[in-house]
């Protein structure tokens, strides 16, 4: 399987999650787009900067905190949210949620995915 | 006063549940030796967790060693759980005599002279009060006042008073990363305060630009797994940023409780303090 196809397995198992409004791989180190799959309207090269930029604000303060990197962090807001799973080759599964996402379901998909990134 | 601690050691010795302690830590206290009364507290505690006079005991033990902190919250929940006890609103006002605020002194001695009218102490500290003298007699502790402690740190600490972690496990910070409140320490007891808020500066205003760029709406919270703990993330008022941390041992959905606890006195306090 090439890794363009690896991606797109690990975006599907995302995005067929009820409530998903999109998912992208993202690389953690300089923000840019991997993969995407995101409807319509959604500014991935944008979130994906600001995902990333965050991703990197809470690892360093959790490790700073000695609560380890982190493995899975969940963005809330009123009308939904940003669900990310950071991967150790540096690549961050990111998926974009409305509020009434079943979260644990998409953190399992996302660990996942993760694992299909490598 | 040594034989009555050897005797009172004994019994407690015999009987470890025995609420003689109260008085062996007291003793040992006026004796001047508080790390031994400060052991007879703890292992107190650890037994009648929500015995007041423990709280009590242990808050004249912290304020005899000068952890003024640490000593408002004992005093703070021996009152969640006796909200008259004398001994606890005497200690609270005379901390609050040490940081200038007369008037919550001295509201805390009106309360302690309705509990116990008959007690001389309060009557006399709170005329001292009332006369706006700088502070009273301390009511408590036998050994030589030291200088009064800077009014911040205790100020601080009175964000989060009562809060579970309040010490080790939950900061506010302001915009820039600039502590308002609150502590955190890592597995090892060591304060990683400065180094945490250093890496959150700013995490606020990028979490309202990434959830305004998706249409979400306003951001909420941000709950993190990590591999040895959990932390959570939320904004009590404007650009105000409150962490929690705890081990993995508590879920994220309580994590998320505590938060919202703390986000609520957080608030409150930012209120009060403009």
């Amino acid at each position: 399987m090439t890794a363009t196809a690896g991606y797109g397995q690990a975006l599907d198992l995302i995005t067929r999650v009820g409530g998903v409004r999109g998912a992208m791989l993202v690389s953690a180190e300089d923000g840019i787009v991997v993969a995407e799959q995101l409807m319509e309207g959604i500014k991935g090269t944008a979130v994906a900067a600001l995902a990333a930029s965050l991703s990197t604000r809470l690892r360093r303060a959790m490790e700073a905190a000695g609560v380890g990197a982190s493995l899975f962090w969940h963005l809330q807001a009123e009308q939904g949210a940003l669900l990310v799973v950071p991967t150790p080759n540096g690549i961050l599964v990111v998926a974009v949620a409305e509020p009434d996402v079943n979260v644990g379901l998409v953190r399992l998909e996302l660990l996942r995915a993760a694992e299909v990134v490598g | 006063m040594a034989d009555e601690i050897k005797k009172l050691s004994s019994q407690l010795a015999q009987d470890p549940d025995s609420l003689v302690f109260l008085r062996l830590g007291e003793l040992l206290r006026l004796k001047g030796q508080f790390d031994a009364a400060h052991r007879v507290a703890v292992t107190g505690l650890e037994r009648h967790p929500h015995l007041a006079d423990a709280h009590d005991l242990y808050a004249r033990i912290l304020a005899d060693k000068h952890d003024y902190e640490r000593a408002f919250d004992e005093w703070d929940m021996a009152l969640r759980v006796a909200p008259t006890h004398v001994g606890a609103l005497k200690g609270l006002a005379f901390l609050y005599f040490k940081i200038g605020d007369v008037e919550q002194a001295a509201a805390h001695l009106e309360a302690a002279q309705r509990a116990a009218p008959d007690d001389p102490g309060v009557a006399q500290a709170l005329a001292l009060a009332r006369g706006g003298h700088a502070a009273p007699p301390a009511p408590l502790a036998p050994v030589e006042e030291s200088p009064a402690p800077a009014a911040q740190p205790l100020d601080e600490a009175r964000v989060f008073a009562g809060l579970e972690g309040a010490e080790e496990g939950l900061l506010l910070l302001d915009a820039s990363g600039r502590v308002l409140g609150g502590a955190l320490k890592n597995s090892q007891g060591q304060d990683v305060t400065d180094a945490v808020a250093a890496y959150l500066a700013g995490v606020s205003q990028e979490a309202a630009r990434t959830t305004k760029l998706l249409g979400l709406g306003k951001w909420t919270g941000v709950a993190a797994e990590g591999r040895l703990g959990h932390v959570h993330l939320t904004a009590p008022t404007g650009d105000a940023l409150l962490l929690v941390v705890r081990d993995r041992a508590v879920p994220m959905g309580r994590l998320a409780i505590i938060a919202q606890r703390a986000a609520g006195a957080a608030r409150r306090w930012l209120e009060a303090h403009g």
